[in-house]
Parts: C-alpha cells; sequence; structure tokens
C-alpha cells in the first residue's frame, strides 16, 4: 500500500493543512523579512526598494557590531550555566533516594508557568529597594546599601542571564535525566563490582555516554537563547544604556519602536542568517550523532 | 573507599545469589545505590540547592503576596512576612481591573490554539510515520526548522500579515501566529508515537477493504489516542506559557489581553500593589499547576519523548 501514486496523494492531502499554514505564517514571512529589508518600508502601507541602504547603515553606525557581540556573549554565559547547573540537577534528581519523584516535579515550574509571570517574579526579586537579593544580602551585612541590580548595566546583563538560565535548566535537567537513565545499568554495574568509585564511573561512564545529549542539548539550547525575547523586555527593554539590547531586542525597538521596518527587517536577516548557520550545525550533528548509534 | 568494604559488600551480595539467581541482580542494584551517610547529607543539600534556584521567585513571590503593602515598601527587607494574610487574594479581584476576564482570556486564547493543533497535526503526524515519499524527509526536516525561528525574528512581516487581514487587535491575532509556532515539535512527538503502532495493522484494514480515511479514523485514531492526549496538554501549556510577544505587538485592546499582557501593562502604573500582583500571578500559574499534578506522569514522557530519540 505504499509508495503507489495514491498514497503519496493522500500523504499530501494528509500533510496539506500542516504545510499550507506553516508557508503562510512562518515561510512567507521569512521571504518578507528578506524583501523588506530591501526596503524603506515605514507606517504607510506602500514602500521602495533602496537596494542596500539599510545594510550599509546598520553596519556603518558601529554599534551594530556591539549588539552581536554582546548578543554572542550573553548567548555564551546563559547556554553554559544552563548546561552545567542542568547536569547537576540531572545528577541529584537521578540519585535514588526519598524524595526524588518530588524533586523531579518540583524541578519543573519554571518551563511550565506562564514565562512572563516568571519574568515579573524575577523583576520583584532584583528591586533594590525591597526584593529580596538585594534584601538578604542587606541582612546578611553583604553591601550595605540597596543595590538596584537591574539599574546598573553589568549587573543588569547578569541578572538576565541568570533569569534566562532559570527558565531554561528545568528542560536540560529533564533532558539530561532522561539520557542518562537511558544508559545501561549494566555498564555501572560492571564498573562497579571492579572497584569504580561514584566520581570515577560518572566520569568515565556517564559523561562519555552523554555527549550525544549534550550537544545536542547545547545547540538546541543556542538557537533558543539567541532568539530569547520576554526576559530582557519585561526585565530591562534593553535598558539601562542599551547594556542588556540583544539583537532581538535591537530588532523590535527599530521596528515597533521607531516604525523602520525596513531597517527592522534587515536586522532581523542578520539574526536568520546567525540561526540558520546554528540549524544547519544542529542537524549535521544530529546526523552524526545518529549515525554514531547505528555503528 | 577501601578496597575492603568492597569486597565483603560483594561478598554479601553473593551470597544469597547462590539460592536465587534473580535475586542478586536485584540486591546488586539496591548496593550500588546505597549511599554513605555523608553521601546522603551531600545528595540533599545539592537538591536544595537545586531547588531554591529553581523555587525562589515563587516563594518569594508568594511571600510577597502575603505581605500587606506597608511591609512590603518598608525597610530593613524581612523575607517571613509578619501579620500575613490572604487579603490581597480577595482585593485583587477590585484593584487590578479586568483580572477575571485577562485569566479568561488566557484560557481561551490557549483551549483554540490547542484544538487548532491538534487537528492540524493528526493527519500530518500520520502522514510522515506511514508514508515514504519524494522529498518526505526533507520535508519533516523544513517543519523541524520552524522551531529554529522564534515569533519575535518574524514580528514585522507578521505585523503586517495581521493588518492586511484585518486581525490586529482580536483574538485571532494572538492565536493564528500561536498556532504556527506550536505544530513542528507536536509533529515530531506525535509522530514517534505513531511509529510505535505497528504497521500490520493499517495492512490488515487496507487488505480487508476499508479506505486509507476509515484506516486513519478507526485504526489509528483509537491506538494514538495517548500520543494526542500529551500533544494537546503540551500544546496547551505551551500556548498558555508563552502568551506574550504576539499579545504585546498585535493586540492593544484590554478586553481581549491574556494574563501576562494585562499584568504587564499594570506594571506601569503609578503606584504598583505588588501584593496583589503577585497574587494574582499565582491564580493565573493555578490552572497549569493543576494540570502537572493531576497529568504529571504523561507530561515527563512526553516533554522527554520528543527530543531523546533522534
Amino acid at each position: 500500500m505504499t509508495s503507489t501514486r495514491s498514497a503519496t496523494l493522500f500523504a499530501l492531502a494528509l500533510l496539506a493543512p500542516a504545510l499550507i499554514y506553516i508557508l503562510a505564517i512562518v515561510a512567507y514571512p521569512l521571504v518578507d523579512t528578506i524583501v523588506l529589508s530591501f526596503t524603506n518600508a515605514a507606517l504607510r502601507p506602500d514602500y521602495d526598494f533602496v537596494g542596500w541602504a539599510n545594510y550599509q547603515r546598520i553596519f556603518g553606525a558601529g554599534n551594530f557590531t556591539d549588539v552581536i557581540i554582546r548578543t554572542f556573549v550573553w548567548t555564551f554565559f546563559s547556554v553554559a550555566l544552563k548546561m552545567v547547573i542542568g547536569m547537576f540537577g540531572a545528577v541529584l534528581l537521578n540519585a535514588a533516594i526519598p524524595g526524588q519523584a518530588l524533586f523531579r516535579l518540583l524541578t519543573m515550574p519554571p518551563w511550565i508557568v506562564p514565562m512572563a509571570i516568571g519574568i515579573f517574579m524575577w523583576g520583584w526579586m532584583y528591586n533594590g529597594q525591597f526584593g529580596m537579593i538585594s534584601g538578604l544580602l542587606q541582612n546578611f551585612g553583604i553591601i550595605s546599601r540597596p543595590w538596584p541590580i537591574l539599574a546598573y548595566g553589568d549587573s543588569a546583563f547578569w541578572a538576565t542571564i541568570v533569569t534566562d538560565v532559570w527558565i531554561g535548566v528545568p528542560m536540560v535537567t529533564i533532558y539530561f535525566l532522561a539520557a542518562m537513565q537511558s544508559i545501561p545499568k549494566d555498564l555501572h554495574e560492571a564498573a562497579w563490582t571492579d572497584g569504580a568509585g561514584r566520581f570515577y564511573r560518572f566520569r568515565r561512564i556517564t559523561l562519555p555516554l552523554m555527549v550525544p545529549a549534550i550537544v545536542t542539548m547545547s545547540l538546541l539550547s543556542l538557537i533558543a537563547t539567541f532568539n530569547s525575547f520576554d526576559i530582557i523586555w519585561i526585565l530591562t527593554q534593553g535598558g539601562p544604556s542599551n547594556q542588556t539590547t540583544t539583537m532581538i531586542i535591537d530588532t523590535y525597538k527599530t521596528a515597533m519602536g521607531s516604525y523602520r521596518y525596513g531597517e527592522g527587517a534587515a536586522r532581523a536577516v542578520v539574526i536568520c542568517i546567525f540561526v540558520s548557520l546554528f540549524c544547519i550545525v544542529y542537524f549535521r550533528a544530529v546526523r552524526r550523532l545518529s549515525q554514531g548509534e547505528a555503528k | 573507599m577501601t578496597d575492603i568494604p568492597r569486597a565483603t559488600e560483594i561478598a554479601s551480595v553473593d551470597s544469597p545469589a547462590l539460592v536465587k539467581p534473580k535475586g542478586r541482580v536485584k540486591t546488586a542494584r539496591a548496593m550500588i545505590d546505597r549511599y554513605k551517610w555523608y553521601e546522603i547529607v551531600g545528595l540533599y543539600a545539592g537538591i536544595a540547592l537545586f531547588l531554591f534556584f529553581v523555587l525562589a521567585p515563587f516563594i518569594e513571590g508568594f511571600l510577597v503576596s502575603l505581605k500587606p503593602l506597608s511591609q512590603l515598601f518598608s525597610t530593613p527587607y524581612s523575607f517571613i512576612p509578619r501579620n500575613g494574610s490572604f487579603d490581597a487574594y480577595v482585593t485583587m479581584w477590585t484593584t487590578v481591573e479586568g483580572l477575571g476576564r485577562y485569566i479568561f482570556n488566557s484560557l481561551f486564547i490557549s483551549l483554540v490554539v490547542t484544538l487548532a493543533v491538534v487537528v492540524i497535526v493528526v493527519p500530518a503526524a500520520y502522514a510522515f510515520a506511514r508514508f515514504t515519499f519524494a522529498g518526505s524527509v526533507l520535508l519533516l526536516g523544513g517543519f523541524l526548522a520552524v522551531n529554529m525561528f522564534s515569533g519575535a525574528v518574524l514580528l514585522i512581516p507578521l505585523y503586517r500579515l495581521m493588518r492586511t487581514m484585518g486581525l490586529l487587535n482580536s483574538y485571532w491575532a494572538m492565536i493564528v501566529p500561536g498556532i504556527a509556532f506550536l505544530i513542528p515539535s507536536s509533529i515530531w512527538l506525535l509522530r514517534t508515537y505513531m511509529l510505535r503502532i505497528p504497521r500490520e495493522l493499517d495492512e490488515a484494514a487496507w487488505v480487508d477493504g476499508a479506505s486509507r480515511l476509515y484506516t486513519l479514523r478507526r485504526v489509528i485514531l483509537p491506538l494514538a489516542m495517548p500520543g494526542i492526549v500529551v500533544i494537546a496538554i503540551m500544546t496547551f501549556i505551551g500556548a498558555y506559557a508563552q502568551q506574550f510577544i504576539f499579545a504585546l505587538t498585535f493586540n492593544s485592546r484590554q478586553e481581549f489581553m491574556p494574563l501576562p499582557v494585562g499584568l504587564f501593562a499594570f506594571f506601569g502604573r503609578q503606584e504598583v500593589l505588588w501584593n496583589e500582583l503577585m497574587a494574582a500571578s499565582f491564580v493565573g500559574i493555578l490552572p497549569v499547576m493543576i494540570i502537572i499534578v493531576i497529568l504529571q506522569r504523561y507530561l515527563v514522557a512526553g516533554l522527554t519523548a520528543g527530543a531523546v530519540k533522534q
């Protein structure tokens, strides 16, 4: 019944709704972004093509490269922390101790509750006068004055990273935990019989066998983090003095704040190019890893 | 650890094994998972630290919701509320105007998105699970690639598209783009699930003269129901969790705002009633919390199945 002509037609008919939907709401806008990036589109409905002018402007101004570098630094630290904390969490949640099921459940809220609401709560925690972080640090005498974390560039930069890590960690943890549990128990038992300690087994058995999971998750996380918008927008809107303006925030401000759609589209195209590169790396890595598994 | 206790441990594991070979495997597993007291202390300390990071905002948010405003805006900071009360949970319904409406909007938008995603994804997942045709692998890859682009990147053309279709400032402005970005992972998840249904069932139905559509409807659908439930839950949670950027950009009418944007607008006010805001946030979180607790079994399977096997 497979691979006949009518089967193909049937399959295409089944796929049609999804396909049409994605073409209209994702593929067309993607193409439209590229087209718009060569125009001077703004609020009014008609626009003219201006060639490479938008690109010349954004790369000529100089601060765009700062934004790109800042985005990469922000993304790098966020992804790295997610991986480390996620692995830490997975190891702990994998331990056979009473309460395991409850602890796993308690890991999930940041992932599952409305993202914006979690971020509001962080916003309060970062409050210098009344928030928990500044408050507790003062109570313990570590700092003497209120510390408005989101008011300074450096601390705001790290604060947005921490919140992004907080949102990403549950998924990474649960994913690493699943990968850890799919490692055959016999390996650990054999090593244990030979006298290998817990840490040694982790380093020589668990970690090497989790390389595929770590690579996959880092790349997926890289893409998601690179596109992260809500956290920065709610906490700082890119401020103070653009210290937390990543490429997405920059694009949003250009397009939705100043109504310069053409220039915003050019900035979005640059993001798309980076994301596409990450995508290619991801698909290649996944293919290589699954081939490695087959051998 | 020295070698001597290890040897005795093994000996003690092995001795009952002489009688029951099956028992040995069990005991070896139990032994390998046995911790020294300091290891147990370390593990619980580590878990406490980890969970504190994960839950701190909720703990703080909850405590804030109990504190009266006068205490909230007083220094020095106190972590534990004095004279805490649940008053904010009562007064918020009047002070945060439209709160009930926001919560309804959030649920309504998520529900419509979920229904649409299920209707679109079920046939598509079946097509990918059962039929191979020229370009089917490429097409599946294309769907997955959608996941890599967030709505934020495509905001400008989406805004223009919504304007052209006349959907701005309506529920549809949030529902239509919301659906698109939840389709790909659901297709992937359900396809994986459907691949596990034996092909012989389709073929048997085919031999008996059932049409393809009939096979899908009467053979596959009932068997795939648990998988469909999982993607429905996942989609609902995803739709509920990610209501921000589209709602912020494509809708400015208060009566259509979902909870996150409604509360975000509230932040801009002169005097923010933080305790009531936090109380409102908790009420907004409640629906998903209930879902998590009731359906956690499906959830873990659903959260991980999509990613683990390629």
